[in-house]
C-alpha cells in the first residue's frame, strides 16, 4: 500500500474532526457535536462523554453507515440527530436550520421530517395497541388529516412495508420479529420524513429475515428518496447498504469514507482491526486476524491523546525504546493496563488514611502482577526495569496515578499526549459510482501515523505483525 | 420386487445409512453420540417437535458446529444433552444420548448432576445471566472448584487466580475480589469460561457464547476457546446462528432447520459446495458473500413450527427447488460426496439417480425407520 497521500496540506491543517468547505448541498451537517451524560454540579463524577466532538455531513439520498463497538456512542449520536437527546455542544444543521436551537412548535414541526427506527422490535411496540393504532399514533400526534385520511394512510403504509391490510387490527405479539420491524418502519414513515435514523434495525433478526428487511429499506429509499443514517455493529450489513461509512470509537470518528474504499483500503489501525475481526463465512480464509487486546476504556475517563492508544496495534513508540521486541512491548502495555485499572479505583477514605500512614502496601499484590507479566524482571534491559520498579513503588505507597503518569512519560509517545486530526488519507477518486460528490467522499482518518514525519500504518503493521517474537495479542503466559 | 430393487440401488450408490455406519465402527474417539434425539414440548393444543430425530457425534478434540435460525431447535438440543429439559418438555424414549458410552437419557437427576460441570461444561449466551451478581467472581470460581473438585481454602484461591490468568484476564489476583458488574461483557464471558474450566470438563457445549459481544471481543473469545481446546484436548459442541463464526471455529457442521438436521459436512465442504437448498439460501442471505451482485437473495416465508412428526420435507414450502413429492415424503440423509462425510436430507439426492427411484429410496428408508421406532420403542445397535 502506498504512503499516505498528503496532497491537501490545507485540509489536514484544519481543526480536527471537521469536514466543511464543501460546496455540495448536504441534508444534515454536524459540526463538533458533543453529547455528555451527567457531570452537572460541583461534586458530580466527570461526565460520560458519549459523543465527543464529531463532524460529518449526510448528503441527500445517501445512506451513511455508523459503526463501532458497544459504548462507542453510535446510538447516542443517532438519538441526538433526531433530538431525542440534547446536544451538550456543537451544531446540527438540517436543511439549513440549526435544530439544536429549536423549541416548542417549531421542534414539533421539524420532527415530522426526521424519524427513527429502533433496534429491538420486541420492546419498541406497545403490546396493548393494534398495529394500525401503532402506525397511526404519529399521525394522531401531529394531527395529520382527517380520521379517515389517517386510516387510509395507514393502509398505504402497511402495503409499502409488505404487510397485509388485515394486519391493521392485529396485535404485535401475533407477529414475528421481521414483521414487527416492518411495523416499526411503517410508523417511522407515517409522516413522510426525509431523514431516517435506523438504529440497528436488523441486529435482532435472523439472517434470512435480515436480508428481507434490508431489501425493504433499499426499496423504500428508492421510492421515497429517503436519506438514512444506518447504525450497526454488523460490518457486513453496513457494507451492503451504505454509501459511506463512519467508524466510531469512544465518541470520536476514527475514519470516514466511501464504503468500498474504506473496506478495501482501510487506513486507520482501528478500522483495520475491526474489519479483520469479522468472522468470514469462508473456512479457507487464512488472513491474519488482528486481535485487539483488552476492552474499550471507560468514556468517563478516556485516555489523553488518541482515545484508541490503549489498544492500538500500530501505536507509535518513543524512538529510544523502539528497538525492544514485540513481546516486551506487549508486557509493558499490559502492565500499563493493570496500573490504569488500579488508578481508576478510588482509594476511599480508608485507603487515603492508610497511605498517609505508609502501610498501604501491606496486602498489595502488585509484585505478583509484575511476576505474572515479566517473569524475572531483571532479565530485561534497565530502560524497562527502572521505570517499572519506580511505578511499583508508587503503587505500593498508594499513588497509582503517579505510577500511571510515570509510565506514560517513559513509554508513551505522541499517541498518549496529543489528539490526532481527522485528515484526508486517500486521494483516489471513486466518485463515479457514488451518489455523492468527490469532495465529501474523501477518506479521512484520525491517526498520528498519517503525518509525514511518522511511518505509516502499513509499514508499522508489516514490521510488528511479522515480528517472529510477536505472540498473540490476546494472551501472554 | 420392492426389496430387490432396493438392494440393487443401494449397492450402486455410495450411500450412507448413518445408523449402521456409526455403529459398525466402534469408534473410541467418539465422546458424544446423539442418536434419534427427539425433544417435544406438550401444550394443551399441540405437541411441538422442537428437536425431531437428530443424529450426530462429536469426537475427541474436535469442534462440531450446529448452525440454524431462531426456532430451529439449536438450544433445545444443547439443553437436552445437559439434561435441562423440564416439563412440559420431554425427551422421547427412542432418543439416545451417549456420552463416553454411557446412556445419558437413562440417568437419574443425581447422576446427571455428577456429570454436569466436570463431564460436560456449558457456556451460555448471556454471561450476565450465568453469574450471580451478589457474589464476587473469585467466590463463584472457588465454589465451582469446591463442588466439582473438592478444592478449598488457599489452594482454591491459587487455582482461581490461575484460571483467570488462563482466560487472559489481566491482574487476576485483584480481579478475584470484584463483582460481575465491575467486569465488561467480554471479561464476564471470560470469567464464565474460567468457572467452567474450574470443573475441568472433557466436553464443552457453547450455546451462542459470542452473540452478545462486539466483533473485536468475539475474536478474543474465539481465540481463547481454540487455545483452551488445544491445551486441554477438549471436545466442543458449538451452537450459533452466525455462519461466519462457524466457518472460523468448527471442524464439522450440522445445519438445522425446524428441528431436523438438513445437512452435515466437514466445514470446508459445507462452505465450498453446500448441497441442501436451505444451506444455500442461508449462505446467499449473508451480505457480502456474493460479491459483485447487488441485492440480497432472500428465503421466502418463515420457519414453520413443527407440531407433528415429519411426513414431508419441512423446508419444501420455502424451497425454490421443491417438487410435488417433497410434500409427501420425509427426506432421509444421503451421502452427497464420495467418502460419505457429507450428507444432506433432500429428495434431490443422490443426484445421479433418476427422480422416481430416488424418491422411492427416501420413502422406503423413512418407512423402515418409523417401523423400527414403533416396534421397539428404542433403537437397537
Amino acid at each position: 500500500m502506498s504512503k499516505t497521500v498528503d496532497s491537501r496540506p490545507d485540509e489536514s491543517a484544519r481543526s480536527p474532526q471537521l469536514e466543511s468547505d464543501v460546496t455540495t448541498d448536504p441534508l444534515v451537517t454536524v459540526k463538533d457535536l458533543k453529547t455528555y451524560y451527567g457531570g452537572d454540579g460541583a461534586f458530580a463524577d466527570p461526565p460520560v462523554k458519549a459523543v465527543d466532538g464529531v463532524s460529518f455531513q449526510i448528503e441527500r439520498g445517501e445512506t451513511l453507515g455508523l459503526v463501532g463497538e458497544s459504548g462507542s456512542g453510535k446510538t447516542t449520536l443517532g438519538r441526538t440527530l433526531v433530538q431525542l437527546e440534547t446536544a451538550t455542544a456543537g451544531d446540527i444543521t438540517f436543511d439549513g436550520t440549526d435544530v439544536t436551537t429549536l423549541h416548542g412548535d417549531s421542534l414539533t414541526e421539524w420532527r415530522q421530517r426526521a424519524q427513527i427506527v429502533f433496534q429491538d422490535p420486541e420492546s419498541s411496540l406497545n403490546d396493548r395497541m393494534t398495529v394500525g393504532e401503532i402506525i397511526r399514533e404519529p399521525l394522531d400526534a401531529h394531527e395529520w388529516g382527517t380520521k379517515s385520511e389517517r386510516r387510509n394512510r395507514v393502509q398505504t403504509l402497511l402495503a409499502d412495508v409488505g404487510l397485509q391490510p388485515e394486519h391493521y387490527v392485529r396485535y404485535p405479539h401475533q407477529f414475528s420479529g421481521g414483521q414487527r420491524q416492518r411495523v416499526g418502519i411503517a410508523r417511522a414513515l407515517a409522516l413522510e420524513p426525509e431523514f431516517l435514523v435506523l438504529d440497528e434495525p436488523v441486529s435482532a433478526l435472523d439472517v434470512s429475515v435480515q436480508a428481507k428487511i434490508i431489501s425493504l429499506l433499499d426499496d423504500l429509499q428508492a421510492k421515497f428518496g429517503l436519506t438514512y443514517l444506518f447504525i450497526a455493529h454488523d460490518l457486513s450489513v453496513v457494507r451492503h447498504i451504505c454509501d459511506r461509512v463512519a467508524v466510531l470509537y469512544l465518541g470520536k470518528i476514527m475514519e470516514i469514507g466511501e464504503t468500498e474504499q474504506l473496506y478495501q483500503n482501510p487506513q486507520n489501525p482501528y478500522t483495520r482491526a475491526l474489519l479483520s475481526a469479522i468472522p468470514n463465512p469462508d473456512p479457507q480464509d487464512e488472513t491474519a486476524r488482528i486481535t485487539l487486546p483488552g476492552t474499550p476504556p471507560s468514556p468517563r475517563d478516556p485516555p489523553t491523546g488518541c482515545q484508541f492508544a490503549t489498544r492500538c496495534p500500530a501505536k507509535l513508540r518513543p524512538s529510544e525504546l523502539d528497538h525492544l521486541d514485540a513481546t516486551t512491548w506487549e508486557r509493558i502495555e499490559r502492565f500499563r493496563e493493570v496500573v490504569r485499572e488500579r488508578s481508576r479505583v478510588d482509594p476511599g477514605v480508608r485507603g487515603r488514611i492508610t497511605r498517609q500512614l505508609g502501610v498501604f502496601s501491606a496486602h498489595d499484590d502488585i509484585d505478583s502482577a509484575v511476576t505474572d507479566l515479566f517473569g524475572d524482571l531483571q532479565e530485561f534491559p534497565p530502560a524497562v526495569v527502572n521505570p517499572i520498579e519506580s511505578a511499583v513503588e508508587h503503587i505500593k505507597s498508594g499513588y497509582p496515578e503517579k505510577a500511571r503518569e510515570l509510565l506514560r512519560d517513559t513509554f508513551g509517545s505522541i499517541c498518549d499526549r496529543e489528539e490526532p486530526t481527522l485528515q484526508a488519507v486517500n486521494d483516489t477518486d471513486t466518485s463515479q459510482n457514488s451518489k455523492v460528490s468527490s469532495i465529501a467522499t474523501t477518506q479521512r482518518s484520525y491517526c498520528h501515523c498519517h503525518k509525514s514525519e511518522h511511518d505509516d500504518v502499513s509499514t508499522i503493521f508489516d514490521r510488528r505483525l511479522n515480528d517472529p517474537d510477536a505472540g498473540t495479542h490476546s494472551s501472554v503466559d | 420386487m420392492e426389496s430387490s430393487a432396493g438392494s440393487n440401488s443401494d449397492s450402486m450408490i455410495p450411500d450412507v445409512d448413518r445408523k449402521t455406519s456409526t455403529s459398525a465402527q466402534p469408534d473410541d474417539d467418539v465422546v458424544l453420540s446423539v442418536h434419534n434425539l427427539t425433544t417435544v414440548f406438550r401444550t394443551d393444543r399441540e405437541t411441538i417437535y422442537a428437536v425431531d430425530g437428530i443424529d450426530f457425534d462429536v469426537r475427541r478434540g474436535e469442534t462440531v458446529g450446529i448452525v440454524g435460525e431462531s426456532g430451529s431447535g439449536k438450544s433445545v438440543t444443547a439443553r437436552s444433552i445437559m439434561g435441562l429439559i423440564d416439563a412440559p418438555g420431554e425427551i422421547l424414549p427412542a432418543s439416545s444420548i451417549r456420552f463416553n458410552n454411557d446412556e445419558l437419557t437413562d440417568y437419574s437427576d443425581d447422576e446427571y448432576r455428577a456429570i454436569r460441570g466436570d463431564g460436560i461444561g456449558m457456556v451460555f449466551q448471556d454471561p450476565q445471566q450465568s453469574l450471580n451478581p451478589v457474589y464476587t467472581i473469585g467466590n463463584q470460581i472457588r465454589e465451582a472448584l469446591a463442588v466439582n473438585q473438592n478444592i478449598r481454602g488457599e489452594e482454591a484461591r491459587r487455582q482461581a487466580i490461575e484460571l483467570l490468568e488462563a482466560v487472559a484476564i489481566p491482574d487476576p489476583a485483584r480481579r478475584l475480589s470484584e463483582y460481575p458488574h465491575e467486569f465488561s461483557g467480554g471479561m464476564r464471558q471470560r470469567a464464565v469460561i474460567a468457572m467452567m474450566l474450574a470443573c475441568d470438563p472433557e466436553f464443552l457445549i457453547c450455546d451462542e457464547p459470542t452473540t452478545a459481544l462486539d466483533v473485536t471481543i468475539q475474536a478474543q473469545i474465539l481465540d481463547l476457546l481454540s487455545e483452551i481446546q488445544q491445551k486441554r484436548d477438549l471436545s466442543i459442541l458449538f451452537i450459533t446462528h452466525d455462519m461466519g463464526v462457524i466457518a472460523q471455529i468448527a471442524d464439522r457442521v450440522n445445519v438445522v432447520y425446524a428441528g431436523e438436521i438438513v445437512e452435515q459436512a466437514p466445514v470446508e465442504r459445507l462452505f465450498q459446495s453446500p448441497q441442501h437448498p436451505y444451506t444455500r439460501g442461508l449462505l446467499d442471505a449473508i451480505p457480502g458473500r456474493r460479491s459483485g451482485d447487488d441485492g440480497l437473495r432472500t428465503i421466502e416465508g418463515d420457519v414453520p413450527t413443527p407440531n407433528a412428526p415429519a411426513t414431508n420435507c419441512r423446508f419444501a414450502p420455502r424451497c425454490p427447488k421443491a417438487f410435488d413429492e417433497c410434500e409427501a415424503v420425509p427426506p432421509q440423509h444421503v451421502s452427497v460426496d464420495d467418502n460419505s462425510t457429507h450428507t444432506a436430507a433432500c429428495l434431490l439426492y443422490p443426484a445421479e439417480m433418476e427422480e422416481s427411484p430416488r424418491v422411492a429410496k427416501h420413502r422406503r428408508r423413512a418407512e423402515t425407520e418409523t417401523e423400527a421406532d414403533a416396534n421397539t420403542g428404542e433403537y437397537h445397535e
